[in-house]
């Protein structure tokens, strides 16, 4: 039999289970699979070493150890960016050329090779994603955690300094108060809206239609949906000869007021930027909420209206009951998407007028005014407020698995 | 009513509800019949909220059309009293020299493609181990991805650039692509599990039977029935790409021949704030390939969310 990787997963010890009598109807699949195993498994050992090899080389980068970490690559030109439209493509071709002959020799290394034990297995399938996240999320955490105590070059460690001026000092506190105010707002009003909504829409003739308009956001960017906003927003001075071009102000015109600065009279401007995330958020809440309200038992619904609840009251004791965890997710899920939410405040005001938050905040200050250390305590705050969330979903998934 | 069957009750499961239930047409029907009892109050209340949810987009997008001097001195609406339409902006800021959004529309699709096709590669890859491949400590490690979701993109910005820098690869197509894929990496592995999980594992063993390696059984197996879920997040993430601001504007923020439209767009609005003839062109020029992926895909997009996304 050549078709050794075929491992019993029944058996944990990693002892493979080599066939002993072959259906018939897996004679092709032997075929294939005989001959040049060999070289195959050399072809694995190679590619595990290549990957230990860039471990070791960048570990040696990460933590300083000369000469790796003033090693410069000689890029040539055309690799690093190109400024004519056939380069850009034929980068973006020659990248994912190299990307699939990688995963293809590591698969067919996998399949072919003659002895392949289940953690080399296991590493051909999960070696590439746990390879990029320790790199890409592991590390700079960790690396970002201990930057966030040194000063604004990571040259001298100062303690709890960065800290404390983000909770001192009036500038921050004001990113802080705008940031609570975001994640207290945006996820109450966004689902309250979405749930209204998703009633009101269900089971009427025009159901999918009315969805489409409240969830067309979300395929926009939060650039996209900024500029829109900044739009209706739009203020000229209230002079003889001078009109409106923002919507906004024009009602205002209408309705007999003075025009207003919306985005610069603070602290009503924080509102005015949050409407943008709500209106973007809106539609998420609705489209998860109308899905978990179709999912409520007819028996239910038809039982509770036979003694006699309608409107508000079926609302409020069949349909919201019937819906928590649903609305539970939305909401822990709005307040993530807020928490973080940079593009909005980036574009609208760049942070000014009192209006930033923490993530854009930390924008600013590392890669604007280029101090780490405190970029990167205001990133480890963000962290810090997502922990509790991660428990809890962690602590959901667990629930769900044993259900299963 | 009573021949339905009755789908299972949401229980504390972040997917609940991942099936929205089918009714036959006579089903439908009657439903229908039975929700004319709404008040013509609750069809208004929806009807206004459908309203204040376009307009905004309606008014830049009629924007768009009118030549300059209009813009910038009278109000859209005034567009019906005194309609004039012109592709100029459109022109301007495509091709204008200012602005050119023709080459960063280039690089928005050379950047969102490999984003897409790497991610998901990879994770299909995990998910599998994770789903269909016994091993010690699996369930930790799967608890680890799953947690790794939702830690802040801002937390890995700083060292990450400052490596691709000591690399000399920052501002490159490379590091813009590297780091899309790391960071779709944990909600792809998530929900792709999730998807894989549902092929009935009956089919996994008669395909193990019948001699398939763990290489087969993914190719022939597993890949075809998995091609809504592929779809489903491929669409996620194609959106989550094409509108980035924040890792484009990070690793590639200085180098006209790599930034995105997005960021060309974040730009434009800070230096030329009021300069709406481009603004409202080149939003919708940033949005229409977003618009038509979404549009028309809506549905796995739908299932999508519905199989539980929090994305960092």
């Amino acid at each position: 039999m050549s078709d050794h990787n075929s491992n019993d997963d029944v058996q944990p010890d990693g002892g493979r289970h080599v066939m002993t009598a072959s259906p018939p109807g897996s004679s092709r699949s032997a075929v294939a699979q005989t001959g040049g195993s060999g070289r195959w498994t050399l072809v694995l050992i190679v590619l595990g070493a290549v990957a230990a090899a860039g471990g070791v080389v960048f570990l040696l980068s990460a933590f300083g150890v000369a000469p790796f970490s003033t090693f410069e690559v000689p890029w040539p030109d055309w690799f690093k960016a190109s400024s004519s439209t056939i380069g850009k493509f034929g980068l973006m071709a020659f990248a994912v050329a190299i990307f699939v002959a990688v995963m293809a020799l590591i698969l067919l290394s996998v399949d072919r090779a003659s002895k392949v034990p289940n953690w080399a297995l296991v590493l051909g399938f999960l070696g590439p994603a746990g390879l990029m996240l320790a790199f890409g999320l592991l590390y700079p955490m960790l690396r970002t955690i201990r930057e966030s105590f040194f000063d604004r070059n990571g040259a001298n460690f100062i303690g709890w300094d960065n800290y404390v001026t983000i909770f001192t000092q009036s500038e921050f506190q004001i990113v802080l108060r705008n940031t609570m105010i975001w994640v207290i707002v945006v996820p109450i009003v966004s689902t309250f809206i979405g749930l209204l909504y998703a009633v009101l829409v269900d089971r009427t003739r025009f159901e999918a239609l009315a969805k489409g308009l409240i969830f067309l956001p979300m395929a926009i960017s939060l650039v996209g949906a900024s500029i829109i906003w900044k739009f209706v927003y739009e203020f000229r001075p209230d002079q003889q000869g001078v009109e409106q071009i923002g919507l906004a102000n024009q009602l205002l015109v209408w309705a007999g007021l003075d025009p207003n600065q919306f985005l610069i009279s603070n602290p009503w401007n924080t509102f005015w930027l949050l409407i943008v995330m709500i209106w973007i958020q809106t539609g998420f809440a609705m489209t998860i909420l109308s899905a978990a309200i179709k999912a409520i038992p007819d028996d239910i619904v038809e039982a509770a209206r036979l003694d006699g609840l309608t409107g508000p009251r079926m609302f409020r004791y069949i349909t919201v009951p019937s819906i928590r965890p649903a609305l539970v997710v939305v909401l822990v899920t709005v307040t993530m998407t807020t928490l973080k939410v940079f593009d909005i405040v980036r574009t609208m005001t760049g942070g000014q007028f009192e209006t930033s938050v923490v993530a854009n905040e930390f924008y600013t200050q590392s890669f604007r005014q280029f101090n780490f250390g405190l970029g990167a305590s205001l990133a480890v705050i963000l962290f810090v407020l997502v922990i509790p969330v991660v428990v809890y979903q962690v602590r959901q998934l667990r629930l769900a698995e044993d259900i299963r | 009513m009573t021949t339905t069957p009755t789908p299972p009750v949401p229980t504390g499961d972040t997917r609940l509800a991942t099936k929205p239930r089918k009714l036959t047409k006579a089903e439908r029907r009657a439903v229908e019949a039975k929700s004319k009892l709404s008040s013509p109050w609750a069809s208004g209340v929806a009807i206004i909220l459908a309203i204040l949810w376009t307009i905004p987009t309606f008014g830049l997008l009629i924007s768009s059309f009118r030549p300059e001097r209009q813009i910038k001195t009278t109000g859209w609406w005034t567009f019906f009293r005194d309609p004039q339409v012109t592709l100029e902006n459109y022109e301007e800021v495509l091709f204008g020299s200012g602005t050119s959004f023709s080459t960063f529309f280039v690089n928005s699709i050379v950047i969102t493609l490999p984003a897409v096709i790497i991610p998901v590669s990879i994770a299909l890859l995990a998910a599998y181990a994770f789903a269909w491949i016994e091993f010690r400590g699996r369930g930790l490690l799967f608890v680890a991805v799953f947690a790794l979701q939702i830690v802040p993109l801002q937390v890995t910005l700083i060292p990450l650039l400052q490596q691709y820098v000591r690399w000399d690869l920052n501002n490159s197509f490379w590091t813009v692509w590297i780091s899309h894929s790391i960071f779709a990496l944990p909600l792809a592995i998530f929900l792709l599990h999730n998807f894989m999980k549902e092929v009935p594992s009956s089919l996994v063993e008669a395909a193990r039977v019948d001699g398939a390696g763990h290489v087969k059984i993914f190719f022939r197996v597993l890949m075809p029935l998995l091609v809504p879920a592929i779809a489903a997040f491929s669409i996620f993430q194609f959106l989550w790409v094409w509108n980035d601001l924040l890792v484009a504007l990070t690793f590639a923020g200085g180098s006209p021949n790599v930034v995105p439209i997005t960021v060309r767009l974040a730009e434009l609005s800070g230096t030329r704030g009021t300069d709406w003839q481009l603004l409202s062109a080149g939003a919708f020029i940033a949005m229409i390939v977003p618009l038509i992926v979404f549009l028309s895909l809506q549905r796995y997009f739908v299932r999508g969310l519905l199989a539980g996304s929090v994305k960092g």
